[in-house]
């Protein structure tokens, strides 16, 4: 099928989107737009003004005009529709063919017909490229006008004063949003407008605009006003209404409706059966629609009627929730109270400048309307009643009167609401759909706004989505979030205090005190790993064993292939020439892959399970220890060169980096840590990245914590300055052992941190100030764990019981035959499926010699 | 090893190794006429061993590597996890949970004399 979309807007797009996801078999699409770049969201335009660039605003995601089935001609206007030979001709005179035609051509800006209305610098404001052209007037102005009241000219007026323009609004109707809000709302509105240095004229009627007195800035324009009196100004924006863009449709025959708006039926078709019409330009029901929600919804409708199955559009809700600058304004249903017996509530606090207003129905027994002038945190609540028809409460007066102390607002409780409730209208998500993305993962408004698209578009339903996620996570948290697996009912937290508390040294006991079942590859190693913080057994050692995962058992970091890398420890990144030879010699021994790493030492990758022995041994006897590359443990304290060697260097950054990562090494912790120290701000050893970082300046050293690089890099913050040496050691045992005490399993420090309740603060007082008084504690925790240090390498080469677990095979000496190497760039490598398939070309395992 | 004509593989017990040499709680990789086998030893609450024998191969990671996965129990089930995905893969029937299509074969296992015999 051909189809044609005339607009790319914010809906023409919408429906785009739609019909790309139904996959729609043999769907050809041609847009044609108009404007000079693809959809962009107009919602959030006046964003331009403080520093949003047009490719932030645009709604295209990438790679989106590259499917096969679409194609978008920019600078392309519709110009003729031919109906009986269902063509559409161009503004480049081209002539397109389609099966189905729909328009999405928006509105334009209402322009009253004033005389001198098209004098230089009056604007309107719907496209970036107006945008553009009120920030070079505005340069070269100081008075601005907006001409409208209305939610837009507010929008409008408030660009204005960012730009620094004495600015005002000339209003027709005798308040501001006439439309959205009653006189009571509208005045608070007006007092709230003019604080902010705007002033507003309301029952003006402009009959002219000529030359001002000034004929530079200050006075380029004078309004002429119905009553006599008159305004001087610079520029002049229009903000009066908008008018459907209804034109091409006009002469092409389509029925249209008196005051404007293709007329559409309730799937949006228009009086021809192979046109639809839809968004802004569209009149369905008799109404035109200035909202992006509805549009959306007609696109949905739409896009399910050209794929065959059917859905209606029956209107839509026009409640709004907008910040005008800076201003909470709602409007909800019914906001004028025009339905007949209709009965209202209504609190004003002058001084606070705050306006609320219920309808109710005749009955008193439902929400039909409300206006929220100043506050309107009630907002969702109050919309969510409405549209669920739900009963209101006793005294529904409270709904919208301030809380008195102690009193609870007679919330409506999301878990009130029906699954099917609506929740985000921008994109029709609901109840059900949020609480269904929380049971599958999402954690935070952030997630799930990107997998339901909730509060992505308008904004207005983000209050709603955050307590809905709070409510389900409260819900399924405590099993999902909290504990550690089936087999614990508790956090890693309370199973580090049982074990503490209770002198648990062994899995076997935990289990069968404090939980269940037979344990699993996740509370295992988190039990390993609270046992080691506390206790600083050997992990191998035989009751641990069986709780390391492959990684930590074999002191090694499993492949791809089966086989481990053998990460040696080099301090701070510093290495003898000796060292590096006997790594090479090594390395070569064996047959093993050599490498870099990331973090300032040298990997060598391919040793089986039987050879790990034999190299730690050669290793081992040269100095080598483990760098527990494998373990949730401290990793690499990377250094710079420092004062001994760099013209900028403050202190010895390698020393203090050795010192660390020595006094540290082995120390088991809920994830992995890593630090660096850098000798001066130039910040070579990139310190602030690390969980915990050092760096030196003039009058000690500063210590940052919190930071990492990986998936979500978060830079550290700094918990202390200015340290001499001993007060650094002291703050780090406390700030490591209160981290392994305290987050949860596999919680790096950076999330731990964004979790804490009270933040860096709360952090700061616990290690800086000693505010639990857990000091102390902390640091002789940490004094027993770094005397027990052993080598965990040597450990397990010198205990014959355990060194009898490194065999590849429990009855034989042989090598694992399905590891296979090939060579490339003088190295190995594992070989590819393919490359197994054919053995001839992989060189054989490499022997360890005994 | 054949059953002849009733079709049924007729089990043959190999001895792998001794009982003491699998540490409680975890698995070993025996070598069986080339094929790898991963026999493990779990210990139940009370203290009492119980020998299981499957493929060492994980399909999905296409590595020789499950005896040296995690064991313990997912909903009443013995299992280990896959030390490279983490896939689970039931040590009775040798089932992956997370992948029903890519299952593993699961041996008979028994401890006699202090040895253990698996069935191939
Ligand atoms: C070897 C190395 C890559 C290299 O060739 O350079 C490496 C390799 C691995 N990294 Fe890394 N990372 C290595 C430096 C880094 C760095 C750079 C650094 O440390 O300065 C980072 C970013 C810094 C950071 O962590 O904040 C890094 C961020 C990660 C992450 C993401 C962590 C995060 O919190 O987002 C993971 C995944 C994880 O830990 O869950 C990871 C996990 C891994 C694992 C363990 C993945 C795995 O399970 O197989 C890799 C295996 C290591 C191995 O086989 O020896 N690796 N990894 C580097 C070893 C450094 C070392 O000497 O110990
Ligand atoms: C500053 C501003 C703030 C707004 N704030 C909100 C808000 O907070 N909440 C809300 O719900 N709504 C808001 N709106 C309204 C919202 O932007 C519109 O409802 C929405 O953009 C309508 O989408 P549409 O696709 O119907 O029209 P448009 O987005 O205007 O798209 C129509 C497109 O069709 C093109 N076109 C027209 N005729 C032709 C032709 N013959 N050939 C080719 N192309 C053609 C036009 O150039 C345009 O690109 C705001 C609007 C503005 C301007
Ligand atoms: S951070 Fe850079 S500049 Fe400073 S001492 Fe280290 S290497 Fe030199
Ligand atoms: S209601 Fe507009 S983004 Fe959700």
């Amino acid at each position: 099928m051909k189809l044609v979309v005339i607009g790319n807007g914010m809906v023409g797009h919408k429906l785009l989107e739609q019909l790309t996801a139904q996959a729609v078999p043999d769907l050809e699409i041609t847009v044609l737009c108009e404007e000079s770049r693809p959809a962009y969201d107009r919602v959030h335009l006046s964003s331009y003004f403080s520093g949003t660039s047009a490719e932030e605003l645009s709604l295209v995601t990438p790679n989106f005009f590259e499917q096969d089935n679409l194609l978008l001609k920019l600078n392309t206007k519709g110009v003729a529709i031919d109906r009986a030979a269902r063509v559409v001709v161009t503004s480049n005179g081209e002539r397109v063919t389609y099966d189905k035609l729909v328009l999405a051509t928006g509105s334009y800006p209402f322009v009253p017909p004033v005389p001198g209305r098209d004098r230089p610098g009056c604007l309107v404001y719907r496209t970036i490229e107006d945008l553009e052209a009120m920030t070079d007037w505005g340069k070269k102005s100081k008075v601005g006008v907006v001409i409208g009241g209305g939610l837009l000219g507010l929008e409008c007026a408030k660009a204005l004063t960012d730009m620094g323009l004495v600015t005002h609004v000339v209003e027709f109707a005798p308040r501001l949003m006439a439309v959205q809000i009653d006189d009571g709302g509208g005045r608070v509105l007006r007092n709230k407008i003019e604080a902010l240095g705007v002033t507003v004229h309301t029952q003006r009627n402009t009959l002219e605009i000529v030359d001002g007195s000034g004929m530079g800035i200050g006075g380029r324009h004078a309004m002429k006003f119905a009553d006599g009196s008159q305004l001087e100004t610079d520029m002049i924006v229009f903000s009066a209404g908008i008018r459907p863009r209804d034109e091409l449709a006009r002469v092409s025959g389509l029925e249209m409706g008196e005051r404007g708006g293709i007329k559409v039926d309730k799937n949006c078709l228009t009086s021809d059966a192979n046109i639809y019409a839809i968004g802004e330009c569209a009149l369905s029901g008799g109404k035109i629609y200035g909202l992006v929600a509805p549009g959306y919804e007609m696109a949905r409708v739409v896009a399910q009627h050209i794929s065959g199955s059917g859905a209606e559009f029956n209107g839509a809700d026009m409640s709004t929730k907008l910040k005008l600058m800076g201003v909470d304004v709602a409007s909800i249903g019914d906001a004028h109270a025009a339905t007949p017996g209709s009965r209202c509530y209504v609190f004003t606090d002058e001084r606070k400048q705050i306006y609320k207003k219920m309808v109710t129905s005749a009955d008193g027994k439902e929400l039909i309307g409300a206006v929220l002038v100043g506050e309107a945190s009630e907002y969702g609540t109050l919309l969510q009643m409405m549209l669920n028809r739900m009963p209101l409460p006793e005294s529904p007066e409270f709904l919208i009167l301030p809380s008195s102390d102690g009193l609870a607002k007679p919330g409506l409780g999301v878990d009130a609401l029906p699954d099917s409730a609506q929740i985000c209208s921008c994109n029709d998500v609901s109840k059900g759909a949020l609480c269904a993305a929380v049971e599958g993962g999402a954690r935070t408004v952030g997630e799930l706004k990107s997998c339901t698209k909730a509060g992505t578009s308008c904004g207005g339903c983000v209050a709603l989505v955050t307590q809905i996620m709070k409510s389900e996570l409260k819900r399924q948290g405590v099993a999902v979030n909290n504990h550690l697996c089936e087999h614990f009912a508790y956090s890693r937290q309370e199973l580090y205090h049982l074990v503490r508390v209770h002198k648990i040294r062994s899995f076997r006991d935990l289990v069968h005190q404090h939980g269940s079942g037979l344990g699993c590859d996740i509370c295992k190693p988190a039990v390993a790993s609270i046992l080691a913080s506390c206790w600083n057994e050997f992990v191998l050692s035989k009751p641990n064993a069986a709780l390391q995962d492959s990684n930590d058992y074999f002191l090694g970091n499993i492949q791809k292939d089966g086989t481990y890398s053998i990460i040696p420890r080099i301090a701070g990144g510093e290495i003898t020439p000796q060292g590096l030879i006997v790594i090479g010699q090594v390395a070569q021994k064996y047959g093993l892959y050599t490498k870099i790493t990331g973090g300032q030492r040298i990997d060598m990758f391919g040793a089986q399970v039987h050879q790990l022995p034999a190299i730690w041994r050669e290793l081992t006897d040269a100095g080598f220890e483990s760098g527990h590359a494998y373990g949730k443990a401290l990793r690499t304290v990377k250094s710079c060169v420092g004062s001994t060697w760099c013209r900028y260097g403050m202190l010895d950054s390698v020393s203090m980096a050795l010192k660390i990562e020595h006094r540290y090494k082995g120390l088991r912790s809920p994830h992995k840590l890593k630090s660096a120290v850098s000798g001066c701000t130039r910040e070579c050893a990139e310190a602030q990245s690390k969980d915990f970082g050092v760096i030196a300046t003039e009058k000690g050293w500063n210590l940052y914590v919190c930071g990492n690089g990986g998936m979500k890099p978060r830079h550290a913050e700094l918990l202390a300055g200015d340290l001499d040496d001993e007060t650094l050691i002291r703050y780090l045992d406390r700030f490591l052992m209160f981290y392994i005490r305290t987050a949860d399993r596999l919680q790096r420090t950076s999330v731990w941190r964004d979790n804490m309740e009270g933040g860096l603060d709360y952090l700061k007082d616990v290690i800086v100030n000693d505010s639990l008084g857990i000091g102390a504690e902390l640091e002789s925790e940490m004094a027993s764990i770094v005397d027990s240090y052993e080598d965990e390498w040597k450990k397990a080469i010198d205990d014959p019981e355990t060194l009898k677990r490194f065999r590849s095979f429990v009855n034989s000496d042989a090598g694992d035959n399905n590891v296979v190497f090939v060579q490339e760039r003088g190295q190995i490598r594992p070989a590819t499926a393919d490359e197994k398939k054919s053995r001839f070309k992989g060189i054989p395992v490499v022997e360890a010699e005994a | 090893m054949d059953g002849g004509s009733l079709g049924i593989a007729a089990a043959e017990w190999v001895c792998v190794c001794a009982a003491d040499d699998i540490w409680p709680n975890i698995g070993v990789c025996a070598l069986v006429r080339n094929n790898q086998i991963a026999v493990f030893r779990l210990q139940d609450g009370d203290g009492v061993d119980h020998y299981y024998a499957i493929d060492n191969y994980d399909p999905q990671s296409d590595a020789n590597v499950l005896s040296r996965g995690l064991t313990g129990s997912l909903g009443g089930r013995k299992v280990v996890a896959s030390p490279i995905y983490k896939q689970h893969y039931d040590l009775v029937t040798g089932e992956c949970l997370e992948d029903a299509s890519q299952p593993v074969r699961a041996y008979a296992v028994r401890v006699d004399g202090g040895k253990i015999w698996v069935a191939v």
